[in-house]
């Protein structure tokens, strides 16, 4: 119990986060109404990638320090879940999207950075089932993870800045600091943030020893 | 001493490219080609190739130019001769020697490709020593970008699809600020209102040449 105190935290907080963050009161803001609701599932999603895939990069520039079959395991599951991550975050803002731009997909600089950053790591997942051998799939993977992470970072940070977006935070949008100051946002959604990556990092965790005692019984068997 | 090594890489790079002009050759000609498919493709009504896609296709063929003359240089080399480079020089030495080889080699097909393009379909550029700049920066972010990812795809099995797939995506940011700053070079708007591009561009080519000289070392062991 005292190991896994932070399993327990992550449940508590997300029924917290669905119970209160679907019942409690939210500012009336025109165009975004109850759909500011969103704020608790969509942006804990961008959140939680980004973490977990800063997990995946610092696990990948571990093994090339000191090769380990542990080390390779983590970084690879940490890719997958940052990837389903972005997949959830994508859908549950396309869904968004639907109700107040009008369109599922409006062609949105960040809309377009975040389908470039997926694709990055769809083709990671490619190159890994392209070896056979497993020493080389894991030192070569690694070295286009960080890399393409590096790629990623101007992506995801610095060119949705240089144009207009309709996404809220930019060119003139309510943006998330405009209602951020609301303090009945923000008690739900620090915890919506903490309590979906504590998730994102449970599955990794279940996921990478999963993987690694079957790697194991590979090799006594 | 690395200093040295990079040039011997060059001389080398430049030797073997001169000796057998096929390579050379074939590229030249696929860009030649494939400047003639578009110009047949839009046929003679030159009314419908307005200006954005004037230069969104000028910089789709430059990517596909680019991935496909990068594409063999890791490839060509056979084990052998890897292994012989591999005991007598610094893997620095080798990416960064490709590197620049591989700029040069994208700046003569890139302006080659820009005079054919515009000879062909015509040239609405205004700026023209401003859109060359565009071309440069274009030039020396593919082969960066494009080096690193053939050496990793080199060591795959179906290494021109992965070649693709890889550099795609990473490419992309590069490639949508090369197309707006060209059209602004087409445009002939004022120069400071490219400059933001630029910026972004050189930082973008910073930091994909700094990671692949930190990380080329762990891939050639293997």
């Amino acid at each position: 119990m005292k190991k896994n105190w932070w399993k327990v935290l992550a449940v508590v907080l997300l029924v917290y986060t669905v119970v209160v963050g679907m019942l409690h009161e939210v500012p009336r803001l025109a165009i975004l109404n109850e759909t500011i609701r969103n704020l608790y599932f969509h942006v804990p999603m961008w959140f939680g990638m980004i973490l977990i895939l800063l997990i995946s990069v610092v696990y990948s520039i571990r093994y090339l320090r000191k090769p380990s079959i542990e080390n390779d395991v983590i970084a690879s599951e940490a890719a997958k879940v940052g990837i389903l991550f972005g997949v959830l975050g994508i859908i549950t803002g396309m869904e968004w999207a639907k109700f107040t731009w009008g369109e599922y997909w409006s062609n949105d600089p960040k809309q377009n950075a975040s389908a470039i950053g997926l694709l990055i790591y769809f083709a990671y997942l490619v190159l890994r089932s392209s070896f056979n051998e497993q020493q080389q799939r894991a030192r070569i993977s690694a070295v286009y993870n960080i890399f393409a992470f590096a790629a990623l970072i101007p992506l995801l940070f610095i060119l949705p800045r240089l144009t207009d977006s309709l996404h809220p935070g930019n060119g003139g949008n309510p943006g998330f600091n405009a209602y951020d100051l609301d303090s009945r946002l923000r008690m739900v959604f620090y915890p919506a943030v903490m309590g979906w990556t504590l998730l994102g990092i449970w599955v990794v965790n279940v996921k990478s020893r999963l993987e690694i005692l079957r790697q194991r019984l590979y090799e006594t068997v | 001493m690395l200093f040295k090594e990079i040039l011997y890489l060059i001389r080398k790079d430049l030797v073997l490219e001169w000796r057998q002009k096929y390579a050379l050759n074939g590229m030249l000609l696929y860009v030649g080609s494939v400047v003639f498919v578009c110009y047949l493709s839009f046929g003679m009504r030159s009314n419908i190739l307005v200006a954005p896609v004037w230069n969104a296709m000028l910089w789709i063929i430059l990517l596909f130019v680019s991935v496909n003359a990068i594409a063999k240089s890791f490839m060509q080399e056979n084990r052998g001769r890897l292994l012989y480079f591999y005991s007598i020089v610094s893997p620095q030495g080798i990416i960064l020697a490709k590197i620049i080889y591989n700029t040069l080699l994208m700046l003569l097909l890139a302006i080659i490709c820009f005079v054919f393009y515009g000879f062909v379909l015509g040239n609405p550029v205004e700026d023209v020593p401003m859109f060359l700049l565009s071309i440069l920066l274009g030039a020396v972010g593919f082969s960066t970008s494009l080096t690193m990812i053939s050496s990793i795809a080199s060591k795959a099995a179906n290494s021109s699809t992965l070649m693709a797939v890889l550099s795609f995506p990473v490419i992309v940011p590069m490639l949508l600020m090369l197309i707006k700053m060209s059209k602004n070079a087409m445009d002939g708007l004022d120069r400071s209102a490219s400059f933001d591009e630029l910026l972004t561009l050189l930082a973008i080519n910073m930091i994909v040449i700094t990671v692949s000289y930190i990380l080329f070392p762990y891939l050639w062991r293997s």
